[in-house]
């Protein structure tokens, strides 16, 4: 495992400017994960530390040396892609074999055997290596395509999007899965996904990315609690955060045009609070209840007490409780 | 508008047993979603609805009209699939307009529904685009457009937020059943993504092997599980099961688990001794220091407000929903306890969750 510096990137395609003075390094045996919306430019980040792409400037360093003009296999990193590739005529274990048994590697029989035992008994698919790739079920071949970057010791693994593909349960599996095999191998890993939960979950900093620019990054907490910007802002929570015209309430400090505001960011009570609100609608989503509010016709939705009786129609009272300021181009501005 | 009602619906591909004795309604107006994983047979469910594939036996009434031999063309049904099928060559106005058009229907009224629809699906401004430059989310729209124009007597959609990255299908999610409320068309909706079910749904049908395991509001389905899978499938992350072997007597208000009793809703029948299951979900387990349950923290996953806590214990990891504020280290001993008037039995053997106080309080229990 290794450091890697991202130096000052950039990368267009045409006219679209996909990656635009990019500059992050991700530390020894750390976990980075590069969150934005479809069309940020994450997978064209990942791509050019792979080698994939080439940067129109910059420089990618992969454990100290400059390794932007070289070819991806000279660059010592494995990519999971989002759309696992396996050889479907080869078995799991053959599948897991196969970059170990590349020419250029010269790993005797006995250790590449030794290994992918160790990963698959880490990915749980330990019972499956003599099963042909296509007899697996999505989440296994899935597996199948992570243990055969895991086979290998790369400077640093790239992940695009590897649980997109799988169903809701499992992806809640993999996740706590994925983050324990970082951990216990002490992996670098640079992650590319457009879910938070993923990003909040497994990443030990995540990167907000937005139009090819890094807009923030820092420890999930630090995202969270302490967001740059209201676009950051609305990339971590669910439900997502309120953003409320500053005129609704008052003590705003100067400057401040909006509010944001989260569930913890609003006491609600019966009576006594600052504004009242009343309930348009309860959102049963099972393990949370979302409450929907109208404060003076602004819509705000936050997550409900389940032990609190509220029905559409109720009055109710708000108070803020620290919550977040933004000026009018959205930047934060100070309590 | 109509009822759509199916009574022992059965459909076999040879040797396969697709639906096995469906039974359900979807009164007037409501939206109701099959739920399930692949192959469970929900897709087959609504392409009987259809028309697209005939039963092997059973019932498909329409507004009261028994529908189940005629052809899809005859039954007044409008079908949204996954993969919006768009003519390529065609701008957004003549896609939407298709189906009118091959109705006969006139070119004015055609443009007067077209506009309406688009009106509806808030896509007036791209009427005259072309649809291969539209971005995802605009696409199945047109696609919404061409089922909407044609005012059927319901929808029937095959998963079509499926293709849609997640910020676009969390924003379509609300738009279509913004869309239903206005309409106010009967809807059946066929997903495999329980957020969307929980979301969208007057009524969920949970499907699993062919089978109809339960058919209830959001809420009941959650909260009320009629089977193991059902507990399993819905909730993320979703139920713990903590397997036990024990009996009960009707009005019983305790378990035995271990050596710790446990409080539970009271019993509505009584049990000879045999394999059960407890189910309790994230958000109903508590940490204290006297809980009923002790184990080593394994890990959490920090979501803002809330955090996921993975504790294993002897009766496997068990999950815990608790705010984020509170802190957890790596294999800390815990104490669990959990909210009684909330959790679920099963009999492990049929899956079949045990008749309890908890299941009266349903609207559809």
């Amino acid at each position: 495992m290794a450091e890697v510096e991202i130096g000052a990137v950039s990368k267009t395609f045409g006219k679209t400017q996909a990656v635009n003075d990019l500059s992050l390094t991700v530390g020894d045996g750390e976990f980075v994960a590069l969150l934005g919306p479809t069309g940020a430019g994450k997978t064209t980040t990942l791509r050019l530390v792979a080698g994939l792409e080439t940067p129109d400037s910059g420089s990618i360093r992969i454990g100290g040396r400059d390794v932007t003009g070289d070819a991806p296999a000279d660059r010592d990193v494995a990519f999971v892609f989002q759309q696992y590739s396996l050889y479907p005529h080869l078995t799991v274990f053959e599948n897991m074999a196969f970059a170990l048994r590349a020419p250029i590697r010269r790993v005797p029989e006995v250790d590449i055997r030794a290994k992918v035992q160790e990963v698959a008994r880490l990915l749980h698919i330990e019972t499956k290596l003599d099963n042909k790739a296509t007899q697996l079920s999505g989440g296994q071949m899935q597996r199948v395509a992570i243990g055969r970057a895991l086979v290998r010791s790369p400077s640093i693994y790239l992940m695009d999007e590897p649980l997109s593909s799988l169903d809701a349960k499992l992806r809640g599996e993999m996740r706590l899965e994925l983050k324990r095999i970082q951990t216990d191998l002490g992996a670098t890993i640079l992650y590319v996904t457009h879910d938070q939960t993923e990003a909040m979950t497994m990443a030990s900093r995540i990167g907000v990315i937005e139009a090819g620019r890094l807009m923030q990054i820092g420890t999930p907490r630090e995202i969270y609690e302490n967001p740059i910007n209201a676009h950051v802002a609305a990339r971590l929570g669910q439900p997502t955060i309120n953003l409320l015209p500053a005129a609704l309430f008052t003590g705003v400090p100067p400057g401040a045009t909006t509010i944001g505001a989260r569930t913890e960011h609003l006491a609600i009570a019966r009576s006594g609070g600052d504004v009242s609100a009343t309930v348009t609608r309860i959102e049963h989503l099972g393990d949370q209840s979302h409450l929907h509010l109208d404060l003076g016709g602004q819509p705000v939705v936050t997550l409900a007490d389940p032990e609190a009786r509220l029905g559409a129609g109720d009055i109710v009272s708000l108070r803020l409780n620290k919550p977040l300021f933004f000026d009018a181009a959205g930047g934060r501005v100070a309590a | 508008m109509a009822q759509i009602r199916i009574e022992a619906l059965n459909k076999s591909f040879g040797t396969f047993h697709a639906v096995k004795a469906a039974s359900f309604t979807v009164e007037d107006g409501q939206f109701l979603c099959l739920l399930g994983p692949s192959g469970c047979g929900k897709t087959t469910t609504l392409r009987m609805i259809a028309g697209l594939e005939l039963p092997t036996s059973g019932t498909i009434r329409l507004g009261g009209e028994d529908v189940t031999m005629n052809r899809a063309s005859a039954r007044d049904i409008a079908f949204v699939f996954q993969l919006f099928a768009l003519y390529p060559h065609m701008n957004v106005r003549r896609n939407i307009g298709f189906p009118l058009k091959c109705e006969g229907i006139g070119a004015a009224e055609r443009d007067r529904r077209v506009v309406d629809a688009a009106r509806i699906l808030r896509i007036s401004h791209l009427l005259d685009r072309s649809v291969s430059g539209l971005a995802g989310g605009d696409r199945q729209r047109v696609a919404l457009g061409r089922a909407i124009v044609r005012k059927p007597k319901c929808f029937l959609m095959d998963e079509p937020l499926g293709a849609l990255d997640t910020e676009m299908r969390e924003a379509m999610i609300h738009e279509l059943r913004a869309l239903h409320d206005r309409l106010g068309a009967t809807t059946v909706y066929v997903t495999h993504d329980q957020l969307e079910a929980m979301a969208m749904a007057d009524m969920i049908a949970v499907m699993n092997n062919g089978v109809v395991e339960q058919v209830a509001s959001p809420r009941d389905i959650y909260d009320r599980p009629a089977s193991l899978f059902v507990a399993d499938f819905i909730g993320s992350p979703p139920m713990n099961f903590l397997p036990f072997r024990g009996s009960l007597q009707t009005g019983a208000r305790a378990i035995r688990l271990g050596k710790r009793e446990v409080a539970i809703p009271a019993a509505r029948e009584a049990l000879a001794e045999s394999d059960l299951v407890l189910g309790v979900r994230p958000e109903h387990v508590r940490f204290t220091d006297r809980g009923m349950v002790r184990g080593e923290v394994y890990g959490s996953e920090y979501l803002g407000t809330t955090q996921i806590v993975t504790v294993t214990t002897r009766y496997g990891a068990l999950k815990a929903r608790s705010p984020a504020s509170m802190s957890f280290q790596t294999g800390e001993n815990v104490g669990l306890d959990f909210r009684p008037d909330t959790l679920s039995i099963f009999d492990k053997e049929s899956g079949r969750a045990i008749r309890t106080a908890l299941y009266e309080g349903g609207a559809h229990g």
